[in-house]
């Protein structure tokens, strides 16, 4: 059984910050599909939509009855382990620092042998009469490329503290966290839920200390959380707690945001349209300038690396919502960015989540009927997203099911909206 | 399978000969067309056949990239009226003289140059495993890089579940080759190595040691294909091709590889050299690792699936053992020269065939088979494929 993950030593300052080694991230553009659906939490693999057949390596054609028509098809990833080892020797730089390092081969019940990164709980085969039933599913590396991984076929109770698993996750399991904004309800979800999960340290911005709002005084008492004034309008504000915190921050989670519900004839001016973008999207780029440069140099930096980026966007960030018209161009220009962030952060093994909320059930979507996400479900999501190591996160009902019609035609979606 | 067999057209009258080695270095600054350049100036000083002669050339090389073989007919001054690239590595050698034996039995080329050689910088090795093919770049590189060590840890892992092998089964194959080095002047390794050192060694991939693998090295190997009545005009020392088979992908539904194409070809091959296993007075096995030699003593018939632990137990598999294996050394001593790694046993087979064995000769060899596995592209090698060669009356 894994031993669960004990709080790491004070590091010595004697020693230089590990610098990061991706481990190797090239694939090709078919086999892309499958980081495509583990980005989103799922193991999919490529299934022939003319004789069933499962593919596994990624193919252009079915190896059996050779159609061109390869779906990609989400799997339980139930196998068979016919064999493991345990490298001594790399010579990637990545596994180089991370010896031993155990591997298995996977015959997947729906047909393909498959090569996994084995999970320590997973027991050995003694012999071919006593079989060893896996569970295979996919994640993200630190290089944000899709690989397989056999679990146990039971859950254990400390599973997530597995060293190879925790080099493809974020779990906030004695992590160091900055959450841009404690005022709102969504804020305050996230600081109970990082806090349950373990996370050693939760910074929290306040823009207006002065302002007394509901729940706020639950939060500060817990002995984890810490009070931090930052206004993401005011780059001195963001470079001022960069310069404080910068250096120790393992995850950002930017869930400031300004929210008005209007399109364009609904109001006349732009101030409120200016808002929205001056904490959506400038936020978000005055926070990436300060805290990314520093988060990127810790990525290696022991057991609790720098590890995450969240960003909270909204699904009207793929299609306008035309009564929020202007909150979704805010979030669509911030989901822009955050793509361009995923991109320079990827170098250094820094994951960026971004979370597409439907609307969440507070004050700004009153009028709204439901089904709205509640602030403690989506605080949740954020957090199985870190654990699991998702990079995109559409969580609730009415984002899940916008994603999905998005997906299968945007145009149809974009009219369907506009209708109203 | 016997009975297409017989309607495939025999390999009667094709002679192969002139082996050549050009000596293996460790690390090399040279790149794959001096390599072949010195095998192919060896090729025609040895032969005495003029450069303009030899008409039909086969070349096997990874490094060669981004050139094939017609970029090397260029660089050497050639121009043959038949040409073929294989780079299939352990797999090469039979397959470029199954090919050249063809083409000279069909008049297509009078004689025909195999060559395959391949370059080793200090950063080559690491580069050729992530490039290697589409399928280990997207599915087995990414998980360790450990490139085939972890891929035969999985295989020698299963087989020794499945069949009871112990470590010391394939330190026996390790340890009588490396004495058959020991009388192999170009082989990279010249110390002796015992059962005790092979057992210590330091785990690479368990269960895979140190000295189941090979030394990537820099090196070539190369041979001429012409026509029997050809090679006795020519005075030339040469053995006979008496069957030759080769298949790809075999098995595909195997969960992993305990089972080689061999299998499904050896009766074709025996039928076409009229003998059976007992009358094979050596073997040339493909040993990148030391359970691929003990999968082909078992589907080339010499044990039944299974035996191979056994047999390597009760036969003495030494130059001047009753079951002579890799007599150069094989790659897990001489070396790993790229591709040439699929020349090797082929080369060594035409010496030991033409009394040019020196020291290390197999006492009255008559008859031997060379064996070829090529091309881990994902989770099991692909191309295998036999030929027995045969003395010359």
């Amino acid at each position: 059984m894994t031993m669960p993950l004990m709080k790491p030593r004070r590091k010595n300052p004697v020693l230089r910050t590990r610098q990061m080694n991706l481990p190797p991230f090239a694939r090709g553009r078919t086999a892309l599909g499958m980081t495509a659906a583990a980005a989103e939490g799922r193991f999919a693999l490529q299934v022939c939509q003319r004789c069933k057949a499962v593919q596994y390596p990624p193919r252009d054609a079915c190896h059996v009855c050779l159609s061109p028509a390869l779906k990609w098809t989400p799997q339980d990833g139930a196998g068979e382990l016919l064999s493991e080892t345990v490298l001594h020797h790399s010579n990637d730089p990545f596994y180089r620092e991370r010896l031993p390092w155990r591997l298995g081969l996977v015959r997947l019940e729906v047909g393909p042998t498959v090569i996994v990164h084995l999970h320590g709980d997973v027991p050995s085969p003694r012999s071919n009469d006593e079989p060893v039933r896996v569970h295979v599913g996919a994640r993200l590396d630190r290089a944000g490329a899709a690989v397989l991984i056999g679990f146990p076929a039971e859950e254990s109770e400390h599973m997530a503290d597995d060293k190879m698993l925790r080099e493809m996750t974020s779990d906030p399991k004695f992590r160091k966290i900055l959450v841009t904004d404690g005022k709102t309800e969504v804020g305050q979800a996230i600081v109970q839920a990082l806090v349950k999960a373990g996370a050693e340290i939760v910074w929290v911005g306040h823009a207006e200390p002065w302002k007394k709002l509901p729940g706020f005084d639950d939060i500060t008492k817990l002995p984890q959380v810490t009070l931090v004034p930052l206004d993401l309008t005011n780059g001195r504000s963001v470079t001022e707690l960069a310069g404080e915190i910068g250096g120790k921050v393992d995850i950002v989670i930017n869930n400031a945001e300004v929210h008005r519900a209007f399109g364009i004839a609904a109001r006349r001016g732009t101030d409120a349209a200016k808002a929205e973008m001056d904490i959506n999207y400038f936020g978000l780029l005055r926070l990436a300038q300060e805290f990314g440069p520093a988060l990127k140099a810790r990525s290696a930096d022991g057991t609790t690396h720098a590890a995450a980026w969240v960003n909270l966007l909204s699904v009207y960030a793929l299609s306008n919502y035309p009564p929020h018209g202007t909150f979704s161009a805010s979030k669509a220009a911030a989901h822009s960015l955050a793509q361009c962030l995923r991109a320079e952060m990827r170098p250094s093994g820094i994951r960026v989540i971004n979370v597409f909320p439907g609307p969440i059930d507070d004050e700004w979507n009153q009028n709204l009927p439901p089904p709205k996400v509640a602030p403690a479900s989506l605080a949740s999501a954020i957090v199985k997203a870190l654990k699991e190591g998702i990079e995109d996160v559409y969580p609730g009902d009415v984002a899940q099911e916008w994603v999905e019609r998005w997906r299968e035609n945007p145009k149809v979606l974009e009219r369907e909206l506009s209708a109203g | 399978m016997t009975a297409r067999a017989a309607g495939r057209a025999s390999y009667a009258g094709v002679a192969v000969a002139v082996p050549v080695t050009v000596p293996y270095r460790r690390y090399s600054t040279h790149g794959a067309h001096w390599w072949i350049g010195r095998a192919m100036d060896l090729l025609v000083e040895r032969s005495g056949v003029a450069k303009d002669e030899i008409d039909g050339l086969t070349v096997s090389s990874f490094s060669l990239v981004p050139d094939t073989a017609v970029g090397v007919t260029q660089h050497l001054g050639l121009s043959p009226r038949w040409l073929d690239h294989i780079p299939t590595g352990g797999a090469s050698g039979v397959m470029a003289l199954r090919r050249a034996a063809r083409a000279v039995q069909a008049g297509d080329a009078d004689v025909v140059a195999c060559i395959a050689a391949d370059a080793n910088h200090v950063e080559s090795f690491r580069q050729m495993l992530g490039g290697f093919s589409h399928f280990a770049r997207d599915a087995s590189y990414p998980y360790g890089s450990g490139g085939p060590n972890s891929i035969f840890a999985f295989i020698t892992a299963a087989y020794m579940r499945a069949f009871g092998a112990e470590r010391e089964d394939f330190g026996r194959i390790c340890v009588a080759q490396r004495a058959n080095a020991l009388r192999n002047p170009n082989a990279l390794f010249k110390v002796p190595l015992t059962i005790e050192q092979y057992l210590d060694a330091r785990p690479i991939s368990d269960p895979i040691h140190l000295f189941d693998c090979v030394m990537p090295c820099a090196g070539a190997e190369a041979f001429l294909v012409m026509r029997e009545d050809r090679a006795k005009d020519l005075g030339i020392a040469h053995v006979l091709v008496r069957g030759a088979i080769e298949r790809h992908n075999a098995y595909a539904d195997d969960p992993v590889l305990l089972r080689g194409g061999w299998r499904l070809d050896r009766d074709d091959l025996y039928a076409q050299a009229g003998l059976g296993p007992d009358a094979i007075d050596f073997v040339q096995t493909y040993d990148d690792y030391p359970v691929v030699v003990m999968l082909q003593l078992e589907d080339l018939g010499f044990c039944e699936k299974g035996e191979g632990p056994a047999f390597v137990r009760t036969r003495t598999l030494t130059h001047d053992g009753d079951f002579p294996n890799n007599t150069s050394g094989g790659q897990l001593s001489a070396g790993q020269a790229g591709c040439a790694g699929g020349f090797l046993g082929m080369t060594e087979a035409i010496r030991q065939l033409t009394d040019d064995a020196g020291e290390r000769a197999v006492k009255d060899a008559k008859v031997g088979i060379v064996s070829g596995f090529g091309m881990v592209t994902y989770d099991r090698c692909l191309c295998t494929g036999a030929v027995i060669l045969g003395r010359s009356s």
